[in-house]
C-alpha cells in the first residue's frame, strides 16, 4: 500500500513530533495516517484543523519535527514539490482561465499540454459529471460544479494524498452529499490517502474511516469513526458535537437576518 | 508562507527598483552635497534678504491659493451634494477632472488668454476700472491658476467625503424637518471638517511645490518661489551654491509638510475617483436651490473659462504651419519617446515594489514588518517630499564638471518624471495586484505554477488593465511636465512643454496657444484612456 511509484496507490503520511507557532497559539502534532485510508479531522474553530493540512501540504513550515509521505521527510519542500493534492473551501479555480485550462494546470503549470495530457483531462472532466463544460469560465459554473473542476484536477494530478480543507462547506445538504459521494468513488478507484477537515458529523460518518479530534493544537482524540458516534465516544468529541449544533442553529439566525 | 523561488525572486526585484530610485535621489543628495562642501562659505551666504523674500513668498501664496481654493470648495461641494439631480451634475464632476490632467503650462496659458494684458477678458476689465487692464500676472496670475487646479480637486474630495453620509442620515435629517442651517450644521459639516485638514494640507503641499505656474505666471524676484529660485540660480545666474542652499530649504519645507500630512492621515496622491451618482432625496427651499446653482454655475465658469479660452486661442493659431514645422515634429516625437520610456519604467518600478511587498507580507505572516517590508510598502511615497526639480537640481550641478549636462536630458527627464509618476501607478496596480494574489497565491504554490509561467498565465490577465492605467497615467505626466526639462532642455533636445515656453519667452503668443491646444488634447486623450481602464477593471 505504500508504493507510490504508479501514483494509483496512497502513502502514508507521518507528523513526527511537529511543531508550529503562529502568533501566540502554539501547536505540536504527532499523527500517522495509513496508507490509501480517510482520514476526518474535526474540531472547534482555532483548534488548528487547517494548520495541520497547511503543514502537509507546505504551506506551513513546522518549526521542528518531520512531516513524511510514504518514506520521504518533504517537511522543507515546497508545497508543489510534495506528493499531494489539496482542495480549498474556494478559490480553487483561476477566474480567467475556462474549466480545461483550470484542469490542465494540474499537468502542466506553464499549461503547454501533450495529446495525452488533453486525453486525460477530458477523461477527467467525464468522470466528474462535467463534460460538455470544457470551455465555460468559473464564473459561468454553479458553486458545486466549481468544486467538481478541482476534483478532476485532482485527478489529473494524480497524486498519493488528497487534501481536502472543507471544500464543500458552502454547498447545499443534497449537494454535499453528491461531492462526498464522488470523493468516496474516486477514492475507491485511485485509493489515494485522503485527509479531510469538516465541521460537519454527517460528513465524517459519510465517507470517513479514522476521526482525528483537534482541541487547541493538540490532537486529544484518534480512532475510527464508529467509535466517535457511539455511546463511549469521547467526551470532548461529544461536547463538542453539541456545541456544533447550537452554534449552527445561530448562524442561520444570523444569515436570515441579513 | 512558504512558496519557493518565486518568492525571492519578486524581493529581488523590488531590490532592485528600490536601488534605482537610492541612485536618483542619491545622486541628487551627492551633488548637493559636493558642492556645499567646497563651497560652504558661498551656499551659506546664500541665506540672505533675497532668500528670506522667496521663502516668504512660496508660503505666502500657498496659503493664500489654498484658502481660495478650499473655502469656495466647500460651498461648491455642498451645493452639489444637495442637489443630486441637479442637471448635468455628472458632467460637471467629470468636468472637475480635466484640470488634474491638464499639464500647468497649458493651464497656465489659457489663464493667460482668459485674464492676461491681452486676454479675451481684458476689454471687460478694462471698461470695468476705468484703466487699462494690467494682466493677470505676479501674485493675481498665480492664485488664478493655483485656484484653476485646485478649487475642482478640493470640491471633488470633499463631494466624495459628503457621499459617505449614511442615507439615513439624510432621511433622519428630512424627517426632522432641517433646513439648509442645521442640516449644514449637524449632518455636512462633521464630515467635511474630517476631511479639511487632508484637503487643505494636499492643495498646499501642490501649491508650494508648483513650479510651472509660478515660472510662467510669476513675474521677476517679486513672485519667485523656491522651485523657480533654484531653477534660475542654475539657469541663469550659475549660482550653483545658492541653488544648494534653496535646494536644502525647499527639501526642509516639503519634508514638514508632508510630515504634518501624514499626521493628519491625509491622501497625498491626489486624485479623486468617485461615483458621480448619487440617488439621495433632499429637499432644498426656492432661495437655496437658486443660491446653489448660482455658486456651481460660477465655479463653473471659472474652471470652464481657461478650458474654452485654451481651445479658442489654440483654433486661432495657425495650426496647418504649426503641424508641418520641424521643430514642432520633432519636439512632439522626442515628447512622445520620453513619455512612453519614461511611463514603462515608471510601471516596471512601480510592479516590481507592489510585488515584493507582498511576497514579504506572505513570508512574514505576523510579527512585526521589515525596514524592507516598509521601504517597498512607502517608498515610492518618498518621492513627494522630493520635487522633481530639487533632484534635477542634485543631479544638474553632480553633472556640471562630466561635459555636457544638456545630453543627459533625456535620461534625466524619462528617470525622474517614471519616478515622480510612481506614487500613482503604485496605487493603480497594487490593489488589483494583491486581490488576485489574496485569491492565488496558494494554488501557485500548490500547481506549482511560478516565475515566467505565473506572470504569463495567472498575473497578467489581471494586472493588464491596471497596469495600462498606470501607463497611460505615467506617460500623461511625464508629456505635461515641465520641471526637469526646464533644467536640461537645450536646442538638441527639446520637449513640448520646452518648446511652448520658449514660444512664449519670444513673444509668439498664436505659436504657444496652439501647441498648448496640440498638449493639452494628448494629455486628456491619455488621463481618459487611464480612467476607462482604471474603472472597468471590476467588470
Amino acid at each position: 500500500m505504500t508504493d507510490t511509484s504508479n501514483g494509483r496507490t496512497g502513502a502514508a503520511v507521518r507528523l513526527d513530533g511537529v511543531t508550529f507557532s503562529y502568533g501566540e497559539a502554539s501547536m505540536a502534532f504527532d499523527l500517522t495516517v495509513e496508507a490509501g485510508s480517510i482520514t476526518a479531522i474535526m474540531g472547534p474553530s482555532g483548534s488548528g484543523k487547517s494548520t495541520l493540512l497547511n503543514l502537509v501540504a507546505g504551506f506551513e513550515t513546522p518549526k521542528s519535527g518531520r512531516v513524511l509521505i510514504g518514506d520521504r521527510d518533504v517537511a522543507h519542500e515546497p508545497p508543489a514539490a510534495r506528493p499531494l493534492s489539496m482542495v480549498f473551501q474556494e478559490n480553487n479555480l483561476f477566474a480567467h482561465l475556462d474549466v480545461a485550462q483550470n484542469v490542465g494546470l494540474g499537468r502542466s503549470p506553464a499549461l503547454r499540454l501533450t495529446p495525452s495530457d488533453r486525453t486525460a483531462v477530458s477523461e477527467a472532466l467525464v468522470r466528474t459529471g462535467l463534460g460538455g463544460k470544457e470551455h465555460r469560465l468559473p464564473r459561468e459554473l454553479s458553486g458545486g460544479e466549481r468544486q467538481r473542476v478541482a476534483l478532476a484536477r485532482v485527478l489529473v494530478r494524480d497524486r498519493p494524498v488528497l487534501l481536502l480543507d472543507e471544500p464543500f462547506a458552502s454547498l447545499g445538504p443534497a449537494l454535499r452529499e453528491d461531492m462526498l459521494g464522488l470523493v468516496a468513488d474516486l477514492h475507491a478507484e485511485r485509493g489515494m490517502t485522503v485527509l479531510f477537515v469538516t465541521h460537519q458529523p454527517e460528513d465524517a460518518r459519510r465517507i470517513g474511516e479514522t476521526m482525528v479530534f483537534l482541541e487547541d493544537g493538540k490532537i486529544t482524540a484518534i480512532g475510527e469513526v464508529s467509535k466517535f458516534f457511539g455511546k463511549h465516544g469521547p467526551e470532548a468529541f461529544r461536547r463538542y458535537i453539541g456545541s456544533v449544533a447550537g452554534s449552527l442553529q445561530s448562524h442561520g439566525i444570523a444569515r436570515k437576518r441579513t | 508562507m512558504r512558496t519557493g523561488q518565486t518568492i525571492d525572486r519578486r524581493v529581488t526585484a523590488g531590490v532592485v527598483a528600490l536601488a534605482a530610485i537610492a541612485i536618483l535621489l542619491g545622486g541628487a543628495v551627492a551633488g548637493l552635497l559636493t558642492e556645499a562642501a567646497s563651497n560652504w562659505a558661498g551656499a551659506v551666504a546664500a541665506f540672505d534678504g533675497y532668500m528670506a523674500r522667496v521663502v516668504r513668498f512660496t508660503l505666502w501664496q500657498a496659503a493664500l491659493s489654498t484658502i481660495l481654493s478650499v473655502l469656495p470648495a466647500i460651498a461648491v461641494a455642498r451645493a452639489l451634494s444637495r442637489h443630486p439631480a441637479f442637471p448635468g451634475r455628472g458632467l460637471i464632476l467629470r468636468l472637475f477632472a480635466v484640470p488634474l490632467a491638464l499639464p500647468a503650462i497649458v493651464a497656465a496659458l489659457g489663464v493667460l488668454a482668459l485674464y492676461g494684458r491681452a486676454g479675451y477678458f481684458a476689454g471687460i476689465f478694462s471698461s470695468l476700472s476705468g484703466q487699462a487692464w494690467p494682466g493677470a500676472y505676479g501674485l493675481s496670475g498665480i492664485l488664478v491658476a493655483h485656484v484653476f487646479f485646485n478649487l475642482p480637486l478640493a470640491t471633488r474630495l470633499f463631494v466624495e467625503a459628503l457621499d459617505t453620509v449614511p442615507a439615513d442620515q439624510w432621511r433622519l435629517a428630512s424627517q426632522l424637518g432641517m433646513r439648509a442651517g442645521p442640516s449644514f450644521r449637524f449632518v455636512e459639516w462633521p464630515v467635511i471638517r474630517a476631511a479639511l485638514p487632508g484637503v487643505a494640507g494636499l492643495v498646499f503641499m501642490l501649491c508650494i511645490t508648483s513650479f510651472t505656474i509660478v515660472l510662467t505666471l510669476g513675474g521677476g524676484p517679486r513672485a519667485t518661489t523656491l522651485e523657480v529660485a533654484i531653477y534660475q540660480a542654475l539657469r541663469f545666474d550659475f549660482d550653483p551654491a545658492r541653488a544648494v542652499a534653496l535646494t536644502a530649504l525647499q527639501i526642509l519645507l516639503t519634508a514638514i509638510v508632508v510630515a504634518v500630512l501624514a499626521r493628519l492621515g491625509a491622501n497625498a496622491v491626489g486624485d479623486a475617483n468617485l461615483s458621480v451618482a448619487s440617488p439621495r432625496v433632499r429637499d432644498a427651499t426656492p432661495t437655496e436651490t437658486l443660491l446653489n446653482s448660482l455658486v456651481i454655475a460660477l465655479a463653473l465658469l471659472f474652471v470652464a473659462g481657461p478650458m474654452l479660452a485654451t481651445v479658442l486661442a489654440g483654433l486661432q493659431a495657425d495650426l496647418g504651419r504649426l503641424a508641418g514645422e520641424s521643430a514642432v515634429l520633432k519636439a512632439t516625437a522626442t515628447s512622445l519617446v520620453l513619455a512612453i520610456l519614461s511611463a514603462l519604467l515608471a510601471a516596471l518600478l512601480s510592479l516590481s515594489l507592489v510585488m515584493a511587498r507582498r511576497a514579504l507580507q506572505l513570508q512574514r505572516r505576523a510579527g512585526q514588518r521589515t525596514l524592507l517590508e516598509r521601504l517597498t510598502d512607502t517608498g515610492a511615497g518618498f518621492v513627494l517630499v522630493v520635487p522633481s526639480i530639487v533632484i534635477g537640481a542634485g543631479w544638474f550641478i553632480l553633472l556640471r564638471y562630466t561635459g555636457n549636462v544638456f545630453l543627459l536630458a533625456p535620461v534625466m527627464v524619462v528617470t525622474v518624471n517614471a519616478v515622480m509618476a510612481m506614487p500613482f501607478a503604485v496605487r493603480a496596480i497594487r490593489p488589483a495586484y494583491d486581490a488576485a494574489s489574496e485569491r492565488h497565491e496558494k494554488l501557485c504554490a500548490l500547481l506549482g505554477i511560478a516565475g515566467r509561467d505565473r506572470f504569463r498565465l495567472i498575473d497578467w490577465p489581471a494586472l493588464r488593465r491596471p497596469l495600462f492605467t498606470a501607463l497611460a497615467f505615467a506617460m500623461a505626466l511625464s508629456l505635461g511636465d515641465l520641471g526637469v526639462i526646464a533644467l536640461f532642455g537645450s536646442d538638441a533636445v527639446q520637449t513640448l512643454p520646452y518648446l511652448l515656453l520658449a514660444r512664449m519667452g519670444s513673444y509668439r503668443t498664436a505659436d504657444a496657444a496652439g501647441l498648448a491646444l496640440l498638449l493639452g488634447l494628448l494629455c486628456l486623450a491619455l488621463m481618459t484612456l487611464a480612467d476607462r481602464l482604471g474603472r472597468n477593471r471590476y467588470d
